[in-house]
């Protein structure tokens, strides 16, 4: 009936999931009792949960990162410390649990965090720069979202009901098949990721048309924030990229479920195929973590300096050429299982040459800075942070891009170093600098200032002293995932590394002071014109938050940073005349996200305990949910014309003031 | 410095095709049809056949396939290089480009591999 | 909020619109967007492809693909599917032309061709099995059975969507989202006997050859 479900898939015996579990299931109960009884449940399903609305669910996709950030960094915590202790110990993780742990690290990172948190800055900020009202499909939108969270959901039931990969974050053969990983932990992981990666490509597909078909007019291509122009590129790449992983997946899931031969050991599989196929996905996917985080360091760069970015055309060329390359690289993971030198030359070179258009926008973002009036905000802080940060991993990312180089470093802590180096110098740091840039648009008052410098220090030399340890134990010859060691050289190093996550940690608990401290201060920082950093795009001439149409006429843009533009003008000519307000259509919200990830979780936890009858009800249930979204005969409402007008007012109004006080540099 | 001048390019959507008669839309299908199922026929007759030289048929079967891809595109899928049409053209090139890369990249990277792994066993009967 | 200040700016250089005119319309947008997505299952496909050329040796000891594949049924198989394009075409400008009568007969049309290629690839796996070459045979069988088999359960999904198709046009009419998602069908479906003929050419063909 239950498939392999039974009461021994519940950890009874080991005491750190099973508190961990219960305590997070308490407070999970607690918070829905609290929001049912507090009658929040109405505004909840209306306003967040059935919203199709680009900036809720990118706030929502952004929320989804942050709480998978306090999951993946407690899993950190327990591997370093774990390597702290266990010097001849066996520490206090053994192995079947410490491999669950650095395997949910990983996964739970690159996929619920890194991910969500530069899809959702994406979501919320693209359509208002390119002076829209939405995305191309803003109900696919709330589908690929609730899919992402369906697969953020699966692993983390993991950890209470069942288990989790031994595998690594990536689930390599033949370890990852059946033969070696006869539970259900490599199961959660396939499964997982396979429905959030259906999510993923629906927010690939959507963008890249919101970004080449919906634009207000005068927006050409080359007037789009650089933003965009990464994000066209990301997604391009998310489009490309994840079916490989699909289809990757799929093939292992064969293996697994039907007694296929593709990565078996018998049968005529073939091992290797699995790495070649999967890093050709993984490649391009640490450029769309990537892409978006430079994007966003070109908005702060030019906000912050008072200077258009410098070099557009460069850094569109550069942004498309990162794009390409990155999909002719894919091999320099595996420079040692033996393709060969020929081969590895080619990939070694074009490793290297990738790594060109990346210096180009450093240059670029240098001279934007250089006798610019710059204002040393969080955010341009967080960029200034990864300028040092990210060179220096993207230098170490060259060394290892020298095959001979990496036959000695290759699964070393030195590898380790480096790819935390560019994600956490780049990707996070870019998703830090985006959040507090972009908040007070999303939420109408700004993050107090204090505790996010603060947050940045502890960061930044957190970072540093966490992870630079890494790359000299790495040079001692020390291999990545080890649960215990005898070698007294790397103590010390491993010691320090303990000490940065403690400063991380601290940095952490600074965001999550200044977000608290922020929404009782609200009003102090309440972000009254919408334009609180003197922007130059156009998602700072809408009101903070924008009503939900964005813009009560979609501007017309004649030049690039087109409100910079528009602030000159209105500076010269004064205030522009009231426009005739009409209405405007906007589409329905819809449950068809939250509904149809409701199937998907149940398939998916079906098929993971092989539960058939379970699996396929709610595969017909997930179809049938589409038909009837597809049956809908009103997909739109109206807003009325005095509604746009009433809120177009209010915002002209705390306008004014702006304008009038001449203060734009 | 004066206003630009709207200029507004014609643009169509994929599978959408021109505004023209009944007649002439089921002739293209038609012809498409036409030369699809002929360049299918001699794909058979080729792959069967021992009137060619050997070595060239996968050579043949593949172009010929390619060949009929395009058909397909073009007249039943409504893709041409009109300038009403880059923009799908643009995403096809691009998509085309991954699957080179993914197939060829792969196909390339594995022959190397398969070559310098061989089992133990594999190269000790390839010695005897 | 409409009024911005000229800037000199040569937008010409990539050769697109002199002044971009503004969101595309909706057809335009929707049709766009499942191209895009059409494509990305290309990739997928081009995986699938992938690993059954580096398994194409991998027989384990079983059967190639030479004494296995029935080039008959292949060829009935892709008159069927071809057939089908054909027709679908057709449904396509009888939507044009708002034709209910003829956009139906041709839709049920497509969906007989269809039903019968899928009972003919069934029947051929159901055949493979029972003589032992099913895909747990060999990594060849198992790719052979990934690659056909998910170009089948793609039909499959067709039929689904054509069905679905046939009785929203009879319950709503040519509304225009309808046409909007029917353009999509017809793009998914040719892309479909596209695939198609990647797999009797690469698959069959060039196996039986061998």
């Amino acid at each position: 009936m239950l498939g392999k479900l039974s009461w021994s898939a519940i950890p009874f015996d080991q005491p750190i999931p099973l508190v961990t579990g219960a305590v997070v299931l308490v407070v999970i109960l607690g918070v829905l009792v609290w929001i049912v009884l507090a009658g929040h449940l109405p505004y909840l399903w209306r306003e967040w949960i059935t919203s199709v609305d680009h900036k809720r669910i990118g706030v929502m996709y952004t929320l989804l990162a942050c709480v998978m950030l306090l999951r993946g960094f407690s899993d950190a915590i327990m591997m370093r410390a774990q390597q702290a202790l266990a010097f001849h110990s066996n520490g206090f993780l053994p192995p079947e649990h410490y491999n669950q742990i650095f395997s949910a690290h990983g996964t739970i990172m690159i996929f619920f965090v890194a991910m969500p948190f530069v899809i959702g800055l994406m979501n919320l900020v693209v359509p208002l720069q390119l002076g829209v009202r939405d995305v191309a499909f803003p109900t696919l939108n709330s589908v690929g979202f609730w899919l992402t969270a369906t697969g953020a959901l699966l692993v983390n039931i993991s950890l209470v009901v069942g288990e989790f990969a031994r595998t690594g974050w990536l689930p390599y053969p033949p370890l990852s098949e059946l033969t070696y990983s006869p539970g259900v932990g490599v199961d959660y992981y396939l499964w997982s990721l396979e429905i959030s990666g259906v999510g993923t490509l629906v927010a690939g597909i959507n963008l890249v048309t919101t970004v080449l078909k919906i634009r207000t007019r005068g927006m050409n291509y080359m007037r789009m924030p650089i933003f965009c122009w990464t994000t066209l590129a990301s997604n391009l790449l998310i489009i490309a990229a994840f079916p490989i992983l699909t289809a990757t997946l799929a093939m292992l899931i064969l293996d697994r479920y039907l007694g296929f031969h593709f990565f078996t050991n018998t049968g005529g599989g073939n091992v290797m195929m699995f790495m070649n196929l999967i890093w050709a996905w993984g490649h391009p996917e640490v450029y769309i973590l990537v892409l978006p985080a430079f994007g966003i360091f070109s908005e702060v760069i030019s906000t912050f300096s008072g200077k258009p970015l410098f070099g557009y055309r460069s850094m569109v060329l550069a942004t498309m050429a990162i794009c390409v390359i990155s999909f002719m690289v894919w091999l320099h993971h595996f420079f040692t299982m033996g393709a060969g030198p020929n081969v590895n030359a080619i990939f070694g070179i074009a490793s290297m040459i990738i790594a060109v258009p990346t210096g180009v926008k450093i240059y670029n973002w240098l001279f934007t800075m250089f006798a610019g009036r710059i204002r040393f905000t969080t955010p341009m802080m967080w960029s200034i942070g990864f300028m040092v940060t990210f060179i220096i991993g993207g230098l170490t990312g060259v060394l290892v891009a020298v095959p001979p180089a990496d036959f000695l470093l290759h699964n070393s802590l030195f590898l380790v170093a480096h790819f935390h180096n560019v994600i956490i110098g780049g990707v996070l740091f870019g998703a830090f600098a985006g959040y507090t840039y972009w908040f007070p648009k999303a939420f109408g008052f700004r993050l107090h200032e204090g505790w996010g410098v603060a947050s940045f220090w502890f960061w930044l030399i957190g970072f540093y002293v966490a992870f630079f340890p890494l790359y000299a134990v790495g040079f001692l010859g020390m291999t990545r995932r080890m649960q215990h060691y005898d070698v007294a050289e790397w103590k010390p190093w491993l010691d320090l590394a303990s000490v940065g996550a403690g400063l991380v940690l601290a940095g952490i608990i600074c965001q999550i002071m200044q977000l608290v401290v922020s929404i009782r201060r609200r009003e102090e920082l309440r972000d009254v014109t919408g334009d609180p950093w003197d922007g130059r795009s156009l998602e700072w001439a809408t009101a903070s938050p924008p009503p939900v149409f964005n813009f009560a006429f979609m501007p017309h843009v004649t030049s690039e940073d087109p409100y910079w533009a528009m602030k000159r003008r209105a500076q010269v000519e004064g205030d522009a005349k009231e426009p005739d307000y009409q209405p405007i259509e906007m589409p329905r919200n819809s449950p068809t996200g939250f509904v149809c990830a409701f199937f998907a979780s149940v398939t998916g936890f079906a098929l993971i305990w092989h539960i058939w009858w379970m699996a396929i009800v709610a595969l017909i249930g997930a179809y049938a949910t589409f038909v009837v979204f597809a049956w809908r005969d009103h997909d739109e409402y109206e807003i009325p014309a005095e509604e746009v007008a009433r809120l177009d007012r209010a915002n002209r109004e705390a306008r004014r003031e702006l304008v009038t006080a001449a203060g734009s540099v | 410095m004066s206003d630009v001048e709207l200029h507004h390019h014609a643009e169509l959507a994929p599978g959408d095709e021109e505004q023209v008669s009944v007649k002439v839309r089921v002739l293209g299908y038609l012809i498409g049809l036409g030369l699809a199922v002929l360049l299918t026929a001699v794909s058979f007759f080729i792959a069967g056949t021992d009137l060619v030289w050997q070595p060239s048929i996968p050579v043949a079967i593949i172009v010929l396939a390619i060949a009929q891809m395009g058909v397909h595109l073009v007249f039943f899928l409504h893709i041409t290089t009109d300038p009403d049409n880059s923009n799908n053209v643009l995403a096809l090139a691009f998509g085309l480009l991954i699957v080179f890369l993914v197939i060829g990249g792969s196909l390339w990277i594995m022959a190397n591999l398969n070559h310098n792994m061989l089992p133990m066993d594999q190269i000790m009967q390839m010695q005897r | 909020m409409s009024i911005a200040v000229a800037h000199g700016h040569d937008a010409t250089l990539i050769g697109l619109d002199a002044e971009h005119a503004g969101p595309a319309s909706k057809r335009i947008v929707t049709a766009y967007g499942f191209w895009i997505f059409i494509l990305s299952d290309m990739v997928m496909f081009s995986c699938f492809f992938a690993a059954y050329a580096v398994l194409l040796g991998e027989t384990n000891g079983g059967p190639s693909g030479a004494e296995l594949f029935n080039l008959k049924n292949v060829a009935v198989e892709t008159a069927c599917l071809l057939l089908s394009s054909f027709v679908c075409g057709m449904a396509s400008i009888a939507a044009e032309v708002r034709n209910h009568m003829w956009f139906q007969i041709a839709m049920a049309i497509t969906c007989v061709l269809g039903l019968a290629f899928l009972a003919i690839e069934f029947h051929e796996f159901a055949d493979l099995v029972a003589r032992g070459a099913g895909p747990s045979r060999s990594a060849f069988l198992s790719a052979f059975f990934t690659l056909v088999g998910c170009h089948g359960l793609h039909v499959s999904g067709g039929i689904l969507w054509l069905l679905t198709m046939m009785a929203q046009v009879f319950a709503k009419g040519f509304r225009a989202d309808i046409l909007r998602r029917f353009l999509c069908f017809a793009l998914f479906w040719h892309a479909l006997d596209i695939i198609w003929v990647a797999v009797f050419s690469v698959v069959y063909l060039l196996g039986s050859a061998v």
